[in-house]
């Protein structure tokens, strides 16, 4: 999809009106209208500035509402912006914001974004999303993290108490798509100055959202219930929804059968047996997140991940069939492309390697490595670091296994996460198996990972590269940079990609109105409903 | 006796200092910090989170800073991975649930354990003793990782008696599983240091002197067998105590409780200092106030003991 059919699609779907999914005909609802949903760990954080988690985003989307929400696509749609418009250079965004009310019955002014997104940049809040309105490019926000500027010059502002006006440093064709992220999300200033830091406990937190806080026992359960004061209340079926903590996936899947949750992510493994036996239950939908090993190709790193040839047949070697179809068995696709298949606008080159056999590749990879000088007589050896989990311990043994016929050794280094994430960001280790997932629907959060000054933690390093993807930020259409970009991946191998993810869960049937087509996740209990069996 | 208390009570406070100091330093040796994350922090961010915590202070100063909170302020820290809360509110919300649930498998090791393990000696090699035996070995060999996962399938899964997990005080059935997931392994402990300390007593010259003197066999245990009997019970128990109320990641993930168990675990993965060095003291604390109180009961328990 071009950039300018993107923005006009974004543009129609902002006149539309924005209302929660209702009950189809013939569909019965329930009395109580509970859902309850499976979390694996406590709730870090309720404050929109501070969260850094998936599950915190999932939370805070149902307490708060930004200027925009995602539909069951995917696709933007307002959420309190009721319009926008875009200035020529599209640098300035203006957004009309709709009458819509704090849970405690205040106004939702623009002056509450602008205080909250002031409040993200600000170091004293020392958030550690600070980066995403520099990713949203927002005009000061890099000086103002580093305390050369003060908050209050940051590129909002409220014209008046409907309008909300953005500047930003730079055209970004993804800036609508960021609205919908919980670091953007509004906060009542009074509250927050009333309370600090304890403003989100319960009792004290006020939102904007289709639902309020009612208890939070960290590690235990969360449990929020409608807000009357929802602009869009009318439409909303769902009365409480509770996230329950499970930290052992196995007990979360017991639990569900046992009627316990409505919605518990399926173990590793066990997709193919709960979608025989629960084939209207058991669900695969792909997820933006892209799994690979990335090569240490930085002067720390070793001599021969130097050469482009040995990287090209490491990647050839491993075999993603075996990797998808025997051991995750939930629906994974093999990756070999960095960005995720089903990314809104992406369209992913024809890599050669995706259309060989094993057989092809092998041979290839074989042909490869002896071209570099390394084979049987000359056996390559390198290490393959992974943080301490039982699936990347089976991925990093089938991949030892896949590259032993080449005469690649392999020593297994298993560390713990934060040593396995302080050795890659110091360039100590030689390959180091990592994940990505995309911080919203767009090519660019998974290219800019490989840009010379993006996190990069093997170090590689290309100029078209680069040029390509600062292209990418004022083309009219992106795709065939997006596209030339990863050809380049492909032909340069910064890392070998393995798999793109796909979420596997389970959810009872009686719950209505969980989008399985939006490949971020991102889920509105607004739009919940459930139906009496 | 009170000399012995205050003694004892005067050497722990040093003892804690230590454990403050070395726990301090070896957490900040580990690699990795509590910001360490995939996506690495732009430097700038990173800067301001060091600076606002603390952390860009040089390591003495730091421990300073964390000793005079403590004693002045009795305030342990922020978490810097639940920015919302103070460890001690952490604490707080934590401990009385595994304090809860630690105690009452700790009652309930203990009359089990003691009980089995002394019919088993009263009766030694008979049916009783080889099933006490038998159910102590059986509890001690299934580890309670196994078994919470058990008990969550057979109890909430197939019969739907109990709640699978969660927490709370006022509804007794979402104590049972994690009670019974922790006290087993350490019942059938108790069990068998009961029966091999009771079968030792049973055979010294005062019991055999009360039996020949007539004195019933009902007096004979009570009176005079049993309490010896306890001294390693109790030396053992001590420690046990102290490790069940802090409770166990095992019962805490399986269960979902909100203990401090899994909250000691994550804070050191996590690398979140305050709140790995605030259950430290915690633990460390109650340690030392452990030891005494076996002490003094080894005092009340043996004459023979003097202080």
């Amino acid at each position: 999809m071009s950039k300018l059919f993107t923005t006009t699609a974004l543009l129609a779907a902002l006149a539309l009106p924005a209302q929660a999914v209702q009950p189809a005909e013939g569909e019965t609802l329930a009395d109580s209208q509970t859902y309850t949903y499976w979390l694996l760990d406590a709730i870090k954080t309720l404050d929109p500035a501070k969260n850094t988690d998936v599950e915190g985003s999932d939370v805070l989307r149902q307490l708060f509402e930004g200027l925009m929400n995602e539909d069951a696509t995917g696709g933007m749609i307002p959420g309190v912006a009721e319009s926008h418009t875009e200035s020529d250079d599209g640098l300035t965004h203006t957004f009309t914001l709709r009458d819509a009310k704090w849970s405690n019955g205040d106004p939702v002014t623009a002056g509450d974004f602008v205080y909250a997104w002031q409040r993200a940049v600000n170091p004293e809040t020392a958030s550690e999303y600070a980066w995403f309105l520099e990713l949203m490019n927002i005009r000061n926000a890099t000086q103002i993290i580093a305390g050369e500027m003060t908050p209050d010059q940051l590129g909002v502002r409220a014209v008046d108490d409907k309008t909300l006006e953005v500047t930003l440093t730079t055209r970004t064709p993804y800036f609508l798509k960021t609205l919908s992220h919980a670091t953007t999300f509004p906060v009542p200033q009074k509250v927050v100055e009333q309370h600090g830091d304890a403003w989100t406990q319960p009792g004290n937190l006020v939102g904007n959202g289709a639902f309020m806080l009612e208890s939070h026992n960290l590690g235990v359960d969360i449990t929020m219930v409608k807000n009357p004061n929802y602009w869009d209340a009318a439409n909303v079926v769902m009365e409480t929804v509770r996230g329950v903590t499970v930290n052992d996936n196995n007990i979360g899947l017991t639990r569900y059968l046992a009627g316990e949750l409505d919605r518990v992510q399926i173990p590793a493994g066990q997709y193919p047996r709960l979608s025989q036996e629960y084939p209207d239950q058991a669900i695969s939908i792909p997820y933006s997140c892209s799994y690979a090993y990335v090569f240490n190709v930085s002067d720390k790193g070793p001599e021969a991940l130097k050469d482009v040839r040995v990287r090209q047949a490491l990647t050839l070697g491993l075999n993603r069939d075996i990797i998808v179809n025997q051991v995750l068995q939930g629906g994974q696709k093999p990756a070999y492309s960095w960005t995720h298949w089903a990314t809104e606008g992406f369209q992913a080159p024809d890599a050669e390697i995706a259309t060989m056999t094993q057989e092809e590749r092998t041979e290839k990879a074989r042909a490869l490595l002896t071209e570099a000088g390394y084979g049987p007589d000359n056996p390559l050896s390198l290490s393959l670091q992974y943080n301490t989990d039982e699936n990347h311990k089976k991925l990093a043994i089938a991949a030892q296994q896949f590259w032993k016929p080449l005469g690649v050794n392999i020593t297994l280094n298993n560390v713990e996460w934060k040593v396995h994430t302080d050795r890659m960001q110091n360039q100590d280790f030689d390959m180091a198996r990592y994940a990505w997932c995309a911080d919203y629907n767009e090519a660019t959060t998974f290219l800019d990972w490989f840009r010379t000054d993006g996190y990069n933690s093997g170090k590689w390093s290309n100029a078209e590269y680069d040029k390509l993807m600062a292209d990418s930020k004022t083309a009219e259409d992106t795709a065939p940079l997006y596209k030339r970009a990863e050809e380049i991946l492909a032909e340069e191998v910064p890392a070998a990609f393995v798999y793109h993810y796909s979420k596997v869960d389970m959810i009872n049937p009686a719950i209505k109105g969980i989008p399985t087509e939006n490949v971020t996740n991102a889920w509105y209990a607004k739009d919940l409903y459930r139906i009496a069996q | 006796m009170f000399a012995f208390i205050l003694r004892r009570l005067a050497v722990a406070i040093p003892t804690l200092l230590v454990l403050i100091v070395l726990s301090f330093l070896l957490m900040h040796l580990a690699p990795g910090g509590p910001f360490t994350q995939e996506r690495a922090l732009p430097p700038q961010v990173l800067a301001n989170l060091n600076a606002k915590y603390g952390l860009d202070d040089p390591l003495w100063r730091q421990i300073w800073n964390y000793v005079y909170g403590i004693v002045v302020h009795f305030d342990f820290g922020p978490s810097f991975v639940y920015p919302d809360r103070t460890v001690n509110q952490l604490i707080a919300d934590g401990f009385p649930v595994t304090l809860t649930y630690g105690t009452l498998s700790f009652l309930a090791a203990v009359l089990v354990g003691v009980t089995l393990g002394s019919l088993a000696a009263i009766r030694q090699n008979s049916w009783l003793d080889y099933l006490a035996v038998g159910i102590s070995i059986g509890a001690q060999v299934l580890p309670n990782f196994v078994m919470a996962p058990l008990l969550v399938l057979v109890l909430t899964l197939w019969l739907g008696w109990l709640p699978g997990g969660g927490w709370s005080f006022s509804d007794p059935s979402f104590w049972i599983m994690p009670v019974i997931a922790l006290s087993t392994s350490y019942m059938a402990s108790i069990a068998r240091i009961t029966r091999s300390s009771m079968l030792e007593v049973l055979g010294s010259n005062h019991i055999r002197t009360a039996r020949a003197k007539g004195m019933p066999e009902r007096r004979v245990i009570l009176r005079h067998a049993l309490r010896p009997a306890m001294l390693p019970v109790v030396s053992y128990l001590g420690p046990v105590f102290v490790s069940m109320i802090t409770g166990s990641v095992v019962i805490d993930i399986y269960f979902s409780t909100g203990g401090i168990g899994k909250a000691f675990v994550d804070s050191a993965l996590n690398r979140d200092y305050a709140v790995m060095m605030g259950v430290t003291i915690l633990v460390g604390a109650l340690t030392i106030l452990f030891n005494l109180v076996v002490d003094i009961l080894y005092a009340w328990i043996d004459p023979k003991i003097r202080y």
